[in-house]
């Protein structure tokens, strides 16, 4: 199962890779939402995205949107992980599309967890 | 500096004539770690000095601190999610139909902790059960410890709580945020009675009787003997078409022959026919 993992932060992408790795995922890394919608244009089709919200060029809630308004994307999983902690942020990420939310700072366990409402495993 | 052999003793002695908790020898760590905080937060500096007043048996609110230190344990929202998911599938359904002409439900969650089993249950069940709104669903949360259920009872959670197993749809459905703290609302804690219960008592005197009982990730902290008194307190409380849960680790099996594995969930148990 491929993941694809969109934060700014080089430090958040290697530690969301070393989690997804552990679970069986291969893991495929973009630093912002633009990259992102390459990397789904270009490849086949994660079984998950985990996005962060603030980003440079496109932030992780305008890239929600823009899956969502793409058909063939209109199913692809979307867990927004990010430092965004108040209700509001969380039922905007929700109504634009994303199926989960992550609050930072957060454990391995916690996205197992998530992984597994979502009803998605690695291998 | 560790505790001393002798120390373990007294303390694993102490722990077990409470709570019927066995703490094997190799578990001094665990000691050290729930322990040391109370020490500080009681101004007695160290661990061996809480050990000390322990032993005199003067101080009852310190015995209660120190059995809450010992037994609470980390939980998450839906913990395993399997038993929940065979609670949504068929152990609900089952049992709204056996008890339609009743209209009456009675849940106990035996070991609830902070809360978080019976919030899920509480979820669960106004999520996927509508009908059940004209019922009686009479909801008991008990755990030993009066400190966790303090909590539990406020339904208070910090964010690493809430990040842990609980679907954000239900986060934004059910909690309020306050300051950086979560709390569930009004309507969902309300169902829900909360009590101080030391399982390991001998009579588990008018409670009851329950068509559901949670009693998951807590039967690994007794002896054999305690264990089977468990059980079958749990029998005589358990209607006989009820169900029992145990945590995913844990077994009726050289226990209690009485009961029976569900076909389709191994840690879900129901009373085998006489």
């Amino acid at each position: 199962m491929r993941a694809l993992v969109i934060d700014d932060s080089a430090v958040i992408r290697t530690v969301l890779t070393r989690i997804l790795t552990n679970l069986g995922f291969e893991v495929v890394q973009a630093a912002h939402g633009k990259e992102a919608l390459e990397r789904l244009r270009g490849g086949p089709l994660p079984a998950i995205a985990l996005v962060d919200w603030n980003m440079p060029e496109m932030n992780g809630y305008e890239f929600i949107r823009n899956v969502r308004a793409t058909a063939e994307w209109r199913d692809l999983p979307l867990m927004m992980v990010t430092t965004e902690t108040e209700m509001e942020q969380v039922v905007k990420a929700l109504a634009a599309g994303a199926n989960e939310y992550l609050m930072k700072p957060f454990t391995p366990e916690m996205v197992e967890e998530k992984l597994q409402l979502l009803g998605i495993t690695g291998s | 500096m560790g505790i001393s052999a002798e120390e373990f003793k007294f303390v694993s002695d102490f722990i077990r004539a409470e709570a019927a908790i066995v703490l094997e020898p190799g578990k001094e760590y665990l000691v050290e770690t729930r322990l040391g905080p109370v020490a500080f937060q009681q101004g007695m500096g160290t661990i061996h000095a809480l050990i000390a007043e322990l032993r005199t048996r003067r101080n009852p609110a310190l015995v209660t601190r120190v059995v809450d230190a010992l037994t609470t344990n980390e939980t998450s929202f839906f913990r395993d999610v399997a038993p929940f998911e065979h609670l949504r599938k068929k152990v609900f359904p089952e049992l709204i139909e056996r008890r339609r002409a009743e209209r009456k439900l009675s849940i106990w969650c035996a070991a609830a902790s902070s809360g978080q089993e019976p919030y899920s249950m509480a979820m669960l069940l106004r999520e996927n059960f509508p009908e059940l709104a004209g019922w009686r669903v009479e909801f008991l949360a008990t755990d030993i410890s009066t400190q966790v259920l303090a909590k539990a009872r406020e339904g208070i959670y910090s964010q690493l709580e809430v990040n842990r197993g609980l679907p954000a749809p239900l986060l934004v459905k059910y909690f309020k945020k306050s300051g950086l703290e979560w709390q569930v609302d009004e309507k969902l804690r309300s169902l829900i009675t909360w009590k101080e219960f030391n399982l390991a008592q001998k009579f588990y005197g008018a409670i009851g009787p329950f068509d559901l009982i949670m009693l998951r990730n807590v039967m690994i902290y007794f002896d054999v003997p305690t264990k089977r008194q468990i059980l079958g307190n749990m029998r005589r409380v358990l209607r006989p078409d009820g169900y029992l849960f145990l945590g995913t680790a844990e077994t009726t099996i050289n226990v209690d022959e009485s009961f029976a594995s569900d076909t389709l969930h191994t840690a879900c148990y129901r009373v085998k026919a006489a």
